[in-house]
């Protein structure tokens, strides 16, 4: 039984993958096969994970590996393979039961949309993709799935093509994190170079076992931080984090199935899974490599919260607040908390996506507005969204005892307390889990209390509600109070919504059960211990603490933004502060100005050398000195007072010239590959 | 294997790759390719490839030079003459082959005569075919297929966008 | 005496760039096509020369890496002599140097 779930592991990514590929040669009219398939490819992979789970409880620290060899080169073998440890197992739960609500949501959710069966296309990809990436045994195969993932949310990002944001979003997701893939890259090819493998796991050979870690050795510093990079990008983790906000021009489940199971997961994964590359060399569980993480997700998980504290779109808000939950797990994997890390992953998956779903559910509900200024009072016209999205604040406001949420966030604060480096990232670490409580009580505020602060819908309970209508939206327009514009009666969403709200819901409360100290079972699982019941460790001193920070968050919340309007209290009281907030702490706009810039200012130092250099051939031909004359005239004209002769004749024949011979044109790219092909071939023969 | 044969080819091939590089007019440029495909095929004669020399001047000269014609006679109606050579372009042709010949001749390992072999039977071919090679010929199908719909596609008429 | 590898790789290797020069310093499209047309076909020389002269593999992977080598050349020259046609429809031109729409 074990033996042919670890052989047949690949299934639970292909099945996804192959739903895809069917759906995406249906027929366009053909939504209810789509959406069909996209949820039986997922109960599939539900299933299929958990028949692979079931060998894992076993023994404590189960690790079964399958290997094969792809291609061979020469004497050389390229192996990939796929491994089945407590990590790959707890993470596919997650994913596909997570990704199935998503689904489920998304028939409600895109119900109106014309192009519904290429969103589940891209959805199953985009599944496939992330489970890939989380079986996969060799860095090779899990950077293949990476890129695929990347591939998917790139288009899941830009899915609403029409929409130039959208486009843009997508474009910007996509090569910002190309940016940390490209670490990604060398630090693979590094290791390669130094360990001869790829394999993570290969009867003591791989590199992450005892022989391949040896083999490295000193370089493994510097192979974790460029692995590191593309974690950052994908995590969105400072500096790379501009692309997450962004990327809520998706549509909203797309948005939860990015921020909760897969894409941002993958980052943490990908940590997690070559962590004995960071903790190489460990001195007390400090090595160079960890401490940058830890850094880097303090600085994250630190902004991103206070950045969330001044959005208006209540999408952004949760996007900011994942932003700071991935730091705050980067942390942990930093400070040696590895199974904190990657618990708070999976409880932040279930209630990130509920969390996003529920905020779905609202924007369905309003038909699109996204400004939670304008919302208000939905506590009575959508309950259970309501209540839903409440546990999901609390979950990830961190309220101890009953969410799952708020025991994982318990671990990472005790792993993080016992950094022998510095206490600082706890102390930071504690604010940040007031600003939490804050932020999110801002939004649920601001969302489903007090009353409607828009004219554009009336919050009053609908008196002929019924499910049906939701998917319809003329009915329940009806000429507005100010008598100009038409009012949107909001609504609670159909049961296909709330269902997956329900069911998340659910599940990151009894998550909860298994995480507790008195029954520690799935850090023991993660750790590869055993485990038993202790009920007196329940009660410890450290919840105490952080009741308290949650309550000061949840009342100081409650208190500033109790009575707020359409304009912010911080925004009245701090306009200057708030105002950098909004602005995302002008990230985007520091980027224009210094890297876009700095990138444009070299394309044109490019471009000119191109057009000398490619010049230079030409006149090279035509006489040397004429040539030279005319480049020292052109260096005068373009570089010393350019504008002032281009009018005489010989600045004309020049630009003719150069105009001839550059840019556009196919034949100089290629003649530029040719150029590099002889370089290269220079280079060989020089060589060998 | 002769060594005269090889010259008399190396010779008609490379003054036909030579015409189809550089003559003004484009027709006898097509017409020049067919010369050098010819040569190319020849030389696979030369070498015991009877079979990839006849799939050559099947494909080449069959299907691809007329093709070419075709696309001429389709897009003739500018006839404003290629002439000038960008020499940019000539000189990192001529750097190429520079680099290509010093690789060459500086690896002595290539300097060996022919081993005697068995001649490569069609049959044979087509077993391996239809055996080790089964999947890259599928592949190869589809490719084809593939290729020939987005030709068409590529060609079909635009149709007039109603406003 | 019979010719060596070497000269083989010689031929192949002129015959390579003379395409090369076809496909940079000629502006009508279709020369490109006929350059590209060039060098695949010194590709396939090499393939079936080193298959001659090497230690000959069973099966013949020299000569069926240059028969698969040609059927996607042919599938190469049809896509790009309709995209020729193609492009000659929508720009009326065919001369490459006029095409730079890539132009940032």
């Amino acid at each position: 039984m074990s033996s042919w779930s670890v052989t047949n592991l690949w299934l639970i990514p292909a099945v996804p993958l192959v739903a895809s590929f069917f759906i995406l040669i249906l027929a366009n009219s053909r939504r209810r096969t789509a959406a069909a398939l996209a949820i039986l490819g997922q109960i599939a992979a539900l299933a299929l994970s958990i028949t692979a789970f079931l060998p894992t409880l076993a023994a404590p620290g189960f690790r079964s590996v399958h290997n094969f060899t792809w291609f061979t080169f020469g004497d050389q073998a390229l192996r990939l393979g796929w491994v089945l440890d407590p990590l790959a197992a707890a993470m596919m739960i997650m994913i596909t039961l997570v990704g199935l609500c998503i689904f489920v949501f998304s028939v409600g959710y895109m119900a109106g949309d014309k192009n519904l069966t290429r969103f589940f296309a891209y959805l199953s990809f985009f599944s496939g993709a992330m489970l890939g990436v989380v079986i996969a045994n060799s860095l090779l195969l899990l950077f293949f799935s990476w890129e695929l993932v990347g591939l998917a949310s790139y288009l899941l990002i830009g899915f609403w093509i029409d929409r130039p944001s959208a486009a843009a979003a997508a474009k910007k997701a996509f090569i910002t994190t190309r940016i940390g893939d490209l670490g990604f890259f060398l630090g693979m090819l590094w290791l390669y170079h130094s360990s001869g493998t790829l394999l993570f796991y290969d009867q003591g050979r791989g590199c992450l076992e005892n022989a391949g870690l040896l083999a490295i050795g000193a370089s493994a510093t510097f192979i974790a931080l460029l692995i590191f990079c593309g974690a950052i990008g994908k995590s969105g983790q400072f500096p790379l984090h501009v692309w997450l906000p962004d990327a809520m021009e998706g549509p909203t489940p797309v948005s939860a199935l990015i921020h909760a199971a897969t894409m941002v997961a993958a980052g943490v994964f990908l940590v997690a899974r070559v962590y004995p590359l960071f903790s190489l060399g460990a001195v007390n569980g400090v090595t160079p490599s960890l401490t940058v993480v830890v850094w880097v997700g303090v600085v994250t998980a630190l902004m991103a919260s206070l950045i969330a504290l001044a959005q208006v779109d209540i999408k952004r808000i949760l996007a900011y607040s994942t932003v700071s939950q991935l730091g705050l797990m980067m942390v942990s994997l930093g400070v040696g908390g590895v199974a904190a890390g990657i618990m708070h992953l999976i409880a932040h998956g279930f209630f990130k996506a509920l969390l996003f779903l529920g905020a779905g559910s609202v924007i369905h509900g309003l038909h699109h507005e996204q400004d939670i200024r304008k919302m208000g009072g939905l506590r009575w016209t959508m309950p259970v969204t309501f209540l839903t999205y409440a546990i999901g604040m609390m979950n990830l406001s961190g309220v101890p005892f009953f969410f799952s949420g708020g025991w994982t966030k318990e671990e990472v604060l005790h792993a993080t307390a016992h950094w022998p480096v510095s206490a600082l990232p706890h102390y930071l670490m504690l604010a940040g889990v007031i600003l939490t409580a804050l932020y999110m009580t801002r939004q649920i505020i601001y969302v489903f209390f007090g009353s409607a602060r828009s004219t554009d819908f009336e919050s009053v309970r609908p008196r002929e509600f019924h499910s049906g209508e939701a998917a319809t939206t003329t009915e329940n327009i009806s000429v507005g109070r100010t008598g100009q514009r038409p009012v949107f009666r909001a609504h609670e969403s159909p049961r296909v919504m709330t269902m997956p709200l329900v069911i998340l819901a659910l599940c990151s409360i009894l998550f909860a059960l298994v995480l507790t100290p008195a029954w520690p079972w799935l850090r023991a699982y993660l750790n590869g211990e055993s485990t038993h019941v202790v009920f007196g460790s329940l009660i410890q001193p450290v919840i105490l603490l952080s009741f308290v920070l949650v309550a000061a968050g949840i009342g100081f919340g409650w208190l500033t933004y109790r009575n707020a309007g359409e304009t912010d209290p911080l925004a009245r009281t701090q306009p200057g502060l708030f105002r950098f907030l909004e602005n995302k702490m002008w990230f985007d706009e520091i980027y224009e100005r210094t890297i876009i810039a700095f990138s444009r200012i070299l394309s044109r130092l490019t471009d000119w050398l191109d057009r000398y250099f490619w010049d230079g051939l030409v006149r090279l031909f035509a006489g040397l000195g004429q040539a030279f004359g005319v480049l020292s005239k052109g260096f005068d004209d373009h570089g010393i007072n350019a504008g002032v002769d281009e009018t005489t004749s010989g600045t004309r024949g020049f630009g003719r010239l150069i105009s001839a011979a550059h840019s556009g044109q196919i034949q100089t790219y290629l003649g530029a590959i040719a150029i590099g092909m002889l370089l290269l071939l220079v280079l060989y023969a020089w060589l060998g | 294997m002769n060594s005269v044969a090889f010259l008399v080819i190396a010779i008609i091939t490379l003054s036909g790759a030579l015409a189809a590089a550089a003559l003004p007019k484009l027709i006898h440029a097509a017409l020049s390719l067919v010369i050098v495909f010819v040569g190319v095929a020849a030389y696979f004669f030369l070498l015991g490839a009877e079979f990839v020399g006849l799939v050559q001047v099947f494909v080449y000269i069959g299907a691809v030079a007329v093709l070419i014609v075709f696309t001429i006679l389709l897009t003739r109606r500018e006839l404003t003459g290629d002439r000038g050579i960008n020499w940019g372009g000539a000189i990192v042709a001529l750097a190429v082959f520079g680099g290509l010949l010093w690789t060459i001749l500086k690896t002595k390992s290539l300097a060996i005569r022919a081993p005697q072999i068995e001649p490569l039977t069609v049959k044979r071919i087509g077993e391996v075919l239809m055996t080790n090679y089964v999947w890259p010929l599928q592949c190869v199908g589809l490719v084809l297929t593939a290729a020939l719909i987005g030709a068409l596609i590529l060609v079909m008429e635009e149709k007039r966008e109603e406003r | 005496m019979t010719p060596t590898l070497q000269l083989f790789l010689i031929v192949s290797a002129a015959l390579f760039s003379i395409g090369l020069l076809a496909a940079l310093s000629r502006r009508h499209a279709i020369f490109i096509l006929i350059g590209i047309e060039l060098m695949l076909a010194a590709a396939n020389l090499n393939f079936v020369a080193f298959w001659r002269f090497g230690p000959q593999p069973q099966p013949p992977t020299g000569v069926l890496v240059a028969i698969f080598s040609i059927a996607i050349a042919a599938a190469e020259a049809a896509v790009g002599l309709a995209l020729v046609i193609a492009i000659y429809r929508h720009y009326r031109t065919t001369n490459v140097d006029k095409l730079d729409s890539l132009k940032g």
